[in-house]
């Protein structure tokens, strides 16, 4: 345990030597929220920054699609099954929680095989689950409609509006405003994904990829790791998360998603469409794709007056430069999903470091 | 008419009522103060200021390792009581029981609030039922009011804290919040996450001797170690600096919250005290209070300091210092 706690503090002391201007984006929520909770950004010199990425799964979900989910529970009769972050999401003018006090059945569920079983057991009611996260969890969302299929439960089905990392990766490094020198990887994401999309955006853009994993010495490493190959100006996709994450990444999941899924141009919130980002249910299996089943309607996003919330996923602006954070836009009342989610940068940075400046 | 369940008529005031009250309630309490059955207890106190409480008790589940409602029930307003620096005497309990309860389990807490009360030398002097339509409730709701006597005349207050005084926690955090939402959620652990529920009585006792020393003494329940610690932050218009590797905490708690994305320092606790102490006691207090059972992992965990008021902030593992904010919106539901 010393020995430990002596390498994190070399680890420490070697990351305040080094002179190097270095912008390194977290894509992750969960980094995020880590760094935020270990203080770590205290510890770096000011040199070195540490910008809050798109990864948080909640907070990337279109305004537009909120609304057209809202639409569907209060338009038609059946059970919206979704995992509980969602709730409290603001769509346009109103959110789930707000749908679901005025009467629409929405349920909390842990798993998508939950709303599968729900389904099964009222088999006079519709159930859709609402599939939202990255290559994380929609391998199990596969999952759930291929038992669906095997088991013949013909009033499940989910609407899809899974994403995929890379390409808001592609997005980040390719946005001239934007200015992120090197990636700390999400450590989840890359479990299934492995290496390889990592290799090309650094063929591509000559930026250091880390995947990194989650503990303070984790991420300490991963930034020590990153410094390392400014220093020998080689850039490299690597893994610091090696105790669990695979190069090949994991390969049942990956054939899930295969299987089930296609790669679609998709809206993110705060940062528009990109391309070949979204995973849509496959035609083989379109009786469980609620979209078709129910033809959801396509809404656009209008934007929320003075939500900054674009700006702060993309890297452009850090929470506290946003004039609503903290005063009008707080984790009791939510604006813009950054404060709602749990790993939002906004409640991250909210939670934990108000009065950045003042603490030292 | 016999029966294994509880019924409307259990609450009826009549006949089944009485029933319910014999061979459940007085058998198992039975005192001087309670046995004359009449409308209230006539109490007698030593001299002091006598020092009030209440406390609902709605958890769910009603059994959990560790503990059960109405030991919880009994516990909760014993600890209340302490905190203030009073020594616990008398309790009533108000019981809301939904209809269908099995008429065993209404038994079986109604014995355990015997038990704890016993261990914690209180007497459980007046009491009520009601009975409520199934789905009116959720098994049994109970309030537990208790009086006790501020015997050696120091009051535990916030606004005896100064700048300075260290901060001691009685042991481990959050393992009564963890115990809860594992059996809630049907969670297992190869080490089993069991509830420190318990009425610290030998804790108050102990810091009896060291008088106006004592500054202020709270339960982390509902919203665990940080909340408290906020709220004594904020009545005291002090700071608190905690340091984080000092605050103790069990590793299947740690583990599972690292797993669950919670936080232990926002778990409930209902068996641990937080307690502000002038620093040149701190460690003669955490000796005393290691030799107990209730209290063994006891840590001094931080200290007061003027700057910032009304704050709290934590050293991290790794040196850094950042805020350590109340619990905002709901972090596990009914855990008490």
């Amino acid at each position: 345990m010393n020995n430990n706690k002596a390498i994190v503090q070399d680890m420490i002391k070697e990351i305040q030597s080094d002179r190097q201007s270095i912008s390194m984006m977290e894509v992750c929520g969960t980094h995020t929220m880590a760094i935020a909770k270990s203080g770590i950004k205290d510890l770096l010199p000011d040199n070195i920054k540490l910008i809050s990425g798109p990864g948080c799964p909640v907070c990337v979900t279109a305004q537009g699609d909120i609304d057209a989910v809202i639409e569907l529970v209060q338009q038609q009769d059946l059970i919206l099954a979704t995992f509980g972050d969602m709730m409290r999401v603001p769509g346009t003018r109103s959110s789930l929680q707000e749908a679901r006090s005025q009467g629409a059945d929405i349920r909390v569920v842990y798993s998508p095989m939950d709303a599968v079983e729900m389904a099964r057991t009222n088999p006079s009611q519709e159930v859709v689950f609402l599939g939202i996260g990255f290559e994380t969890t929609a391998p199990p969302v596969g999952a759930s409609i291929e038992a669906a299929r095997a088991m013949q439960v013909s009033n499940f089905s989910v609407l899809s509006l899974h994403k995929l990392v890379p390409p808001a990766l592609e997005i980040i490094f390719s946005d001239p405003d934007i200015k992120v020198d090197a990636l700390i990887c999400p450590g989840h994401v890359s479990l299934v994904i492995g290496l390889d999309p990592y290799r090309e955006l650094v063929n591509k853009y000559q930026k250091p990829c880390v995947i990194t994993g989650f503990d303070d010495s984790d991420i300490l490493q991963g930034i020590l790791m990153i410094l390392l190959q400014f220093r020998q100006q080689q850039y490299r996709a690597e893994i610091q998360y090696r105790r669990a994450v695979k190069e090949d990444g994991n390969p049942v999941a990956q054939s899930v998603l295969k299987r089930i899924f296609k790669e679609v141009d998709t809206r993110w919130r705060g940062i528009g469409l990109i391309p070949g980002s979204g995973l849509e249910i496959r035609e083989e299996y379109i009786e469980f794709n609620a979209r078709y089943k129910f033809n959801v309607p396509d809404i656009e996003d209008v934007p929320i007056k003075g939500c900054s919330c674009g700006e702060i996923l993309t890297g452009k602006i850090s929470p506290h430069d946003c004039p609503l954070f903290g005063s009008a836009c707080n984790p009791l009342n939510p604006i813009g999903p950054c404060m709602v989610s749990h790993e939002g940068a906004c409640a991250a940075y909210y939670r934990y470091t108000p009065l950045r400046g003042e603490i030292r | 008419m016999k029966t294994d369940r509880i019924l409307m008529a259990h609450g009826s005031g009549g006949l089944m009522s009485q029933q319910l009250i014999d061979d459940v309630f007085k058998k198992a309490w039975h005192n001087p103060y309670l046995d004359p059955m009449m409308d209230g207890a006539l109490l007698e106190f030593p001299p002091g200021k006598v020092v009030m409480s209440t406390d609902s008790f709605v958890i769910t589940p009603l059994f959990f390792p560790g503990g059960d409602i109405g030991k919880l029930s009994v516990c909760g307003t014993v600890n209340d009581l302490l905190a203030c620096g009073a020594r616990p005497l008398y309790l009533s309990a108000a019981f809301i029981i939904e209809e269908g309860l099995p008429l065993d389990d209404l038994k079986k807490i109604v014995l355990s609030m015997a038990d704890t009360a016993k261990h914690a030398g209180v007497q459980l002097v007046t009491g009520d039922t009601k009975v409520v339509e199934k789905g009116s409730a959720d098994g049994v709701f109970i309030n537990t009011t208790g009086v006790g006597i501020l015997s050696c005349g120091i009051e535990y207050r916030p606004d005896r804290i100064i700048s300075g005084s260290h901060i001691i926690v009685t042991g481990n955090m959050g393992d009564h919040g963890l115990s809860i939402l594992a059996q809630r959620e049907g969670l297992s652990f190869d080490t089993p996450a069991v509830s420190d529920c318990a009425a610290l009585v030998k804790t108050g006792e102990a810091l009896a001797k060291y008088g106006d020393k004592i500054k202020c003494m709270r339960d982390p329940t509902r919203g665990g170690l940080a909340t408290v610690l906020n709220e004594l932050a904020q009545q005291s218009g002090l700071g608190i600096l905690v340091q984080e590797e000092k605050i103790p905490i069990s590793p299947v708690v740690q583990g599972a919250c690292d797993m669950l994305g919670l936080d232990p320092l926002y778990m409930a606790n209902e068996g641990k005290m937080v307690i502000v102490v002038e620093a040149d006691i701190s460690s003669q207090v955490m000796n005393d209070l290691r030799l107990l059972d209730e209290a063994r992992e006891t840590a001094i965990i931080g200290e007061v300091v003027q700057e910032p008021a009304a704050m709290v902030l934590i050293k991290t593992r790794l040196g850094a210092k950042r805020i350590l904010g109340m619990l905002e919106g709901e972090h596990v539901p009914r855990i008490c």
